[in-house]
């Protein structure tokens, strides 16, 4: 029986679709976020998000192995992860911010291969997975199963993302950073350390990417290769909903979980990856498109 | 290095063919050619040799007829690093086993082991090139495996060419062994029998539950690559035996993260048996999502659960599962050279400081299988080993090894365990199994 009879007899299944979809875009519209951040204030597509996901997955992996509680591990790897992205800020990302952007995927697509090698060199090539132990609540007569944890990442991801916003309109640091995101030259002369701002704006990044990651490894695995994907679909989410938008990512990452998850269903597994792959493609025209049809009126 | 193919090159090289010789190459040889003069180097040659033959004649018992040099390219570096390095040291230690054991009993003459190893950057055209050197310019004779199949498979167009004997350890895949290949030999079971044993037990209980195999629904989902569509292969070659039918066949992609979608079809279908095999990440996807989204089954079949580590990540999420394994500690196969197979895995455990994998078994059991060639061939002549290996009937700590006309080993069949109150326990064979299966598995919400 294909996907397509399937859904028609047992029309709860699509719940099951819808619900996962969105409990998991949820995450997709964490690492979104970040990236849409630093490709705001500084002008940089980090290609290394997803492998940034990846080492937050291992450090709360190694924070729930040396018995740190589950739920604890995701501020911890949020900490570490900050750190990491400092530290990558003051060596490598200093140099390339003020450069070309193409300069700065180059560097980050570096790091990334760097933090791939090193993860495959410390923690081995193995599957890793954190057990957060909370089990799963069946609706529905048990057709529709749902784990708390993905119910807590999309419950921590609105949480992390309004604290966030309240954090840009309303701190110092975050007036300072959406200063430099609107005229870096401008914020220099009065007075804004861009340099500080361009720091603390990465180790913000590393923090959402390190919390994401501790949901990756509870929810699904973690493994030195497995960041690509995460990159993708983070990059996908911000070319669709646009920089600066938390709505429009959230309400894109809802839908991309979605989408795949029926394009899972409905054409097999094996195509849920090459789907997303198309959708970018389809994204990314439809995008340019738009972009054209402004600027004929601005003529 | 192989003193008699030494002295064979040093005769061969002359003039300007000094400069080529790589850096892995005799340091005895290359020390010589930096002392001598160009011109005289060929005149020089002959008596290189005959110095190099004589050394190797006076080095004395054991080992008194020299060294024999076995090639080897692994991965120990990139994706397969941690599996290449597992497959290195299963081949050092048999290797220091039999030179401690007083070395392989030639025709009379006692000659030593050793391996020169190249890294193959987990790449295939780097290790078709590794060989290529190996066997050209570093002369050697004799070619153990390196990790994966799909290098075994860039590697051994090479060998044929140059007919070089080669028993790999590590590739499983059933296509090596349609290609007509003459020189190429393989310890471990072929990928297609991974699962046919989960097929078979699940057959065995249901027939014993007073009910028709042919009332048996399979789940399928595996990785869409060589080893998982040989698993698959195999699986549906034994379910039709039975006349089992498919009610589910996904295939998943090698970047897989997720597959609850998959496994919302299997909670609609209800098949009874499930077949996951997709690498360490299918089998920790499976159990993670299978006991997260509460997917009941009767078995659980997969592979790599023990590169997974099922057992340690998941307690008891896992049990229950059956798992292929081409090698288990608790076996009770026994060997002249290792012991038994606990022996083997304490001489490693004690050398190494790691727990044992089957991948260094396997490539211990590769070396072992030489040995007992080269001794049978009672000769270094590389048609009259590939005939000794070829004629193998031997029974190692891994298990008997006996090959088919393809080069692959016949003589074993694969272990199935099942977790069982947190352990594997060996379910299949039966005539080596210490425990029986538990079939049906419990529903996930009587479990606890």
């Amino acid at each position: 029986m294909d996907g397509l009879t399937l859904l028609l007899h047992a029309p709860v299944l699509n719940l099951q679709l819808l619900v996962d979809g969105v409990l998991v875009g949820a995450i997709f519209a964490l690492v979104a976020y970040g990236m849409a951040l630093l490709w705001g204030v500084m002008n940089l597509i980090n290609v290394a998000q997803g492998d940034f996901v990846i080492i937050g997955g291992y450090v709360a992996f190694f924070a729930v192995s040396g018995g740190v509680p589950p739920l604890l591990a995701v501020p911890c790897s949020a900490a570490v992860v900050a750190l990491v992205g400092w530290i990558l800020y003051r060596i490598v990302i200093r140099r390339v911010v003020v450069g070309e952007l193409f300069t700065s995927i180059l560097a980050t697509y570096g790091i990334g291969i760097v933090l791939q090698q090193l993860a495959n060199q410390l923690f081995g090539s193995d599957v890793r997975t954190v057990e957060s132990g909370l089990g799963s609540v069946s609706l529905l007569d048990g057709m529709l199963t749902v784990a708390r944890i993905k119910v807590l990442a999309f419950l921590g991801t609105g949480l992390l993302g309004a604290a966030l916003v309240w954090f840009m309109r309303r701190s110092r640091l975050g007036q300072a950073i959406r200063a430099t995101a609107q005229n870096a030259r401008a914020a220099r002369v009065l007075g804004v350390d861009t340099d500080c701002v361009y720091a603390a704006t990465f180790a913000i990044n590393g923090a959402i990417c390190g919390a994401a990651g501790a949901l990756v490894a509870m929810t699904w695995i973690v493994q030195p290769y497995a960041g690509l994907s995460y990159t993708v679909r983070s990059f996908m989410v911000v070319v669709a909903a646009g920089l600066g938008n938390l709505a429009g990512i959230v309400a894109v990452g809802g839908g991309l979980g979605i989408a795949e998850n029926y394009a899972g269903f409905l054409l097999g597994t094996e195509y849920q990856s090459a789907f997303v792959f198309s959708l970018l493609v389809v994204v990314l025209v439809l995008r340019n498109q738009l972009l054209l049809r402004q600027r004929q009126y601005l003529k | 290095m192989w003193m008699p193919s030494a002295a064979v090159r040093a005769m061969s090289l002359a003039g300007s063919e000094w400069d080529k010789l790589p850096p892995g190459a005799d340091s005895r040889t290359r020390g010589v050619s930096v002392a001598v003069d160009r011109k005289m180097a060929a005149s020089l040659a002959s008596g290189v040799a005959s110095l190099v033959a004589s050394t190797a004649l006076a080095a004395g018992a054991p080992g008194d007829g020299g060294t024999i040099a076995l090639g080897a390219a692994v991965s120990l570096t990139g994706k397969y690093s941690i599996d290449g390095q597992n497959t290195k040291e299963g081949y050092d230690l048999a290797v220091r086993r039999i030179n401690e054991l007083g070395g392989v009993n030639v025709g009379g003459r006692s000659y030593q082991l050793k391996i020169v190893y190249y890294d193959d950057e987990s790449t295939s055209a780097r290790a078709a090139q590794l060989v290529e050197r190996l066997v050209s310019q570093d002369g050697v004779q004799f070619l153990l495996g390196p990790y994966s199949s799909s290098i075994t498979k860039a590697i051994a167009p090479v060998t044929e060419k140059y007919k070089i004997p080669m028993i790999e350890a590590n590739g499983a895949d059933r296509s090596l062994f349609t290609n007509g290949y003459k020189y190429l030999f393989a310890v471990l079971n072929t990928s297609d029998h991974y699962l046919r044993s989960a097929i078979d037990v699940v057959a065995e209980q249901v027939r014993k539950l007073g009910k028709d195999p042919k009332s048996i629904k399979v789940g399928i989902a595996i990785e869409n690559d060589d080893f998982a569509a040989d698993v698959r292969a195999g699986v549906v070659e034994e379910m039709a035996r039975y006349g089992m039918s498919v009610v589910v066949d996904e295939k998943l992609p090698p970047e897989l993260n997720d597959m609850s979608s998959a496994l919302t079809k299997f909670r609609a279908l209800k098949p009874d048996v499930l077949i996951v095999s997709g690498h360490a990440k299918g089998a920790v996807l499976a159990i993670r999502q299978l006991s997260e989204q509460r997917v009941n089954f009767g078995a659980l079949a997969l592979t790599q659960c023990d590169a997974a580590q099922i057992v340690e990540q998941f307690g008891k999420a896992a049990e229950y599962a059956l798992c292929a394994t081409q090698w288990d500690r608790t076996l009770a196969y026994k060997d002249r050279w290792f012991g038994s197979a606990e022996d083997y895995a304490q001489r490693f455990e004690r050398e190494y400081k790691h727990t044992v994998t089957y991948g260094s078994a396997e490539s211990s059991a590769a070396v072992l299988t030489f040995v007992d060639a080269l001794e049978r061939a009672g000769s270094l002549d590389r048609e009259k080993v590939r005939d000794a290996i070829a004629r193998s009937d031997l029974i190692t700590f891994y298990g008997p090894v006996r090959f088919d006309s393809t080069g692959k080993n016949v003589g074993k069949s694969m272990a199935l365990y099942q977790v069982q109150g947190g352990k594997y326990r060996v379910v299949a064979p039966a005539q080596w199994a210490n425990a029986t299966v538990i079939y049906p598995a419990p529903e996930w919400d009587t479990r606890r």
